[in-house]
């Protein structure tokens, strides 16, 4: 890039009371900013034509115990396909407050990518049309990539789940349960 | 009973299909909302795989990771070995010798074509053209052994290292390449007589699963499936890494987004593949294959029987691991399914504070339902086998 970080002096100058921080390590541009109308700042980032960033790379999470106050960062990785520059965008989260608003409604794309930070840090997105586990199961207990969990940290067992009737056809069951009933016969006799 | 044709039940039935299902390859299911055979929405469950590679990562050192990124799309492990090792040089701020570079666009390329060829060749036998799938799994065969040849194992590759590679490429490489190329080149070309006017083929494929650009992009697709669409996005294109800017090649585009557009691009991209290992392998520098930098690389086995100095530095690597400087970067590099990125994040010590893969199949997936919403069951089958998720990618 011959014109260096061209990014982060405009945002500064367009959004100056919400980009907290700044960075371009290793020529990769990053920008740290409140989550109070994050949703607004992403639109703006997506619609500004001089920004143009159109395409939404990645959503993850970092979490930074004992060494950042606040301890969470969502971060982002935005791209340009019309620029071909990609911009970082973090938002730090306090422990007792994990939530931030959902990007569902920007890029579609998003669902997911946020259902997985939820799985693995336990952070809420507000907004979000389905959040639940999504490489996890339901009863998974904690959120494995915090850093106070530890590596070798057991689950219970979990019960077995009923079997629901819309799948399931009653006469299929019902021969099931017939086909069990014979055969404990059988072993009795 | 009597029904005719025109009073069959129409209510909607849930079916579950998968997690382990004959034309799943890979372990996922699918929520079926259907009327009749008809998909009116089709919720994906996936995780079936997950391992904790993140988690797993952090405790290990830098170079330790190196074998667990094998096991995220193990049908190009090579893209992942080199997608994490230049993450993790771009934060150590080294850029490793030319010839180290040229031989890992050949080995990635190498790895791109082996994962076209698994993808189009079970998608083409899971329709029904087993022959393809067949002369696919010989071309495929061809380039495994020169893997195996190069790096050792078959798909474990860990061929990689952070700084450099293993060792050099074996001898006479580039005449046996060739030789595969060539038999590559005609099993394509008897593969494209059997489908590209198979009307049961382009049946099945043409006009089914298509997505719009628009959709494409606001679900972050990347590779074929947004190439298919039209959208010309390739990161070795768009922000070339390693040598790809001194070689020459096309990105093949297709218009309407559907299955066949798919198909086609991948087998496009094979030929494409070919040309750029074909160049690289004419202008193969010589040189050292690895960086002789003793705080990123291990010392020579001469160095480290014979001098204290050796030793000391080969068990300091080994024991506490390469020191990255604190930081963090995102690297992207074209992988077979899309665009692989790791942002890697250091603490300035021997491990990772955190590693997170942005898996092109997991981005797939999470638009399938769009791709398959109105279609029929039999459907699911090349729809979901053109997306080609690799469950050790997409699950992690």
């Amino acid at each position: 890039m011959e014109e260096g970080h061209p990014n982060i002096p405009y945002l500064q100058e367009k959004f100056a009371v919400k980009i907290l921080a700044s960075h371009a390590l290793r020529g990769d541009e990053t920008v740290v900013v409140s989550r109070a109308g994050l949703q607004e700042f992403f639109r703006s980032l997506k619609e500004d034509p001089k920004l143009d960033f159109n395409f939404l790379t990645d959503i993850t999470a970092v979490d930074y115990l004992g060494k950042k106050e606040p301890r969470f960062e969502v971060v982002y990785h935005l791209y340009s396909l019309r620029l071909k520059r990609r911009l970082r965008v973090k938002v730090p989260l306090p422990e007792e407050d994990p939530v931030v608003e959902s990007l569902t409604p920007l890029w579609k794309g998003a669902n997911w990518l946020e259902r997985e930070v939820w799985d693995m840090f336990g952070i809420r997105f507000q907004g979000h049309p389905d959040l639940r586990r999504i490489l996890l199961y339901e009863e998974f207990q904690g959120y494995p990539l915090r850093k106070d969990y530890p590596v070798n940290q057991c689950q219970p067992l979990v019960p077995e789940r009923e079997i629901q009737d819309t799948f399931v056809d009653q006469r299929s069951r019902n021969k099931l349960m017939q086909l069990q009933h014979n055969l404990g016969a059988k072993s009795r006799s | 009973m009597k029904t005719s044709a025109r009073e069959l039940p129409v209510e909607t039935m849930e079916l579950q299909m998968g997690p382990s299902h004959p034309a799943t390859h890979g372990t996922i299911k699918f929520n079926l909302k259907l009327e009749g055979e008809k998909v009116l929405d089709c919720g994906v469950e996936v995780g079936y795989l997950h391992r904790g590679f993140d988690k797993s990562c952090e405790q290990a050192t830098w170079t330790q990771v190196v074998p667990y990124t094998d096991r995220l799309n193990y049908a190009s492990p090579l893209i992942n070995n080199a997608g994490y090792a230049l993450a993790v040089e771009k934060l150590l701020g080294v850029e490793t010798s030319p010839r180290c570079q040229f031989i890992r666009v050949i080995m990635s390329e190498l790895s791109r074509i082996f994962d076209h060829l698994t993808c189009c060749g079970m998608a083409s036998s899971e329709l029904g053209a087993i022959t393809v799938g067949f002369y696919m799994i010989e071309a495929r065969e061809l380039i495994m052994r020169i893997i195996e040849e190069v790096t050792g194992a078959r798909l474990t590759v860990t061929y990689v290292r952070i700084g450099g590679l293993k060792h050099d490429l074996p001898f006479n490489f580039s005449e046996k390449v060739g030789q595969a190329f060539d038999k590559i080149r005609k099993i394509l070309g008897d593969c494209d007589r059997l489908l590209s006017r198979n009307r049961i083929f382009i049946d099945r494929m043409s006009n089914v699963g298509a997505i719009s650009k628009e959709t494409a992009l606001a679900y972050g697709l990347t590779g074929p499936l947004l190439r298919a669409t039209g959208v010309e996005y390739d990161v070795r294109k768009a922000q070339p890494y390693l040598v790809y800017d001194q070689l020459e090649f096309e990105v093949p585009l297709g218009t309407k987004g559907d299955n066949y557009d798919r198909f086609v691009v991948r087998i496009q991209e094979i030929e494409q593949s070919m040309r750029i290992v074909e160049q690289a392998l004419k202008g193969l520098p010589s040189g050292p294959v690895t960086l002789e930098d003793p705080r990123i690389v291990l010392p020579e086995k001469e160095k480290v029987y014979n001098s204290i100095e050796g030793l000391m530095n080969h068990f300091k690597i080994v024991m506490e691991g390469i020191k990255v400087p604190a930081g963090e970067v995102y690297f992207a590099v074209e992988g077979a399914n899309g665009e692989l990125g790791f942002y890697i994040v250091s603490d300035g010590g021997g491990k990772p504070y955190r590693i997170r893969v942005r898996p092109p199949s997991f981005i797939a997936m999470s638009a399938f339902h769009e791709m398959i919403r109105g279609h029929m069951v039999a459907d699911i089958v090349p729809t979901f086998g053109m997306i080609n998720m690799i469950g050790g990618e997409c699950d992690r």
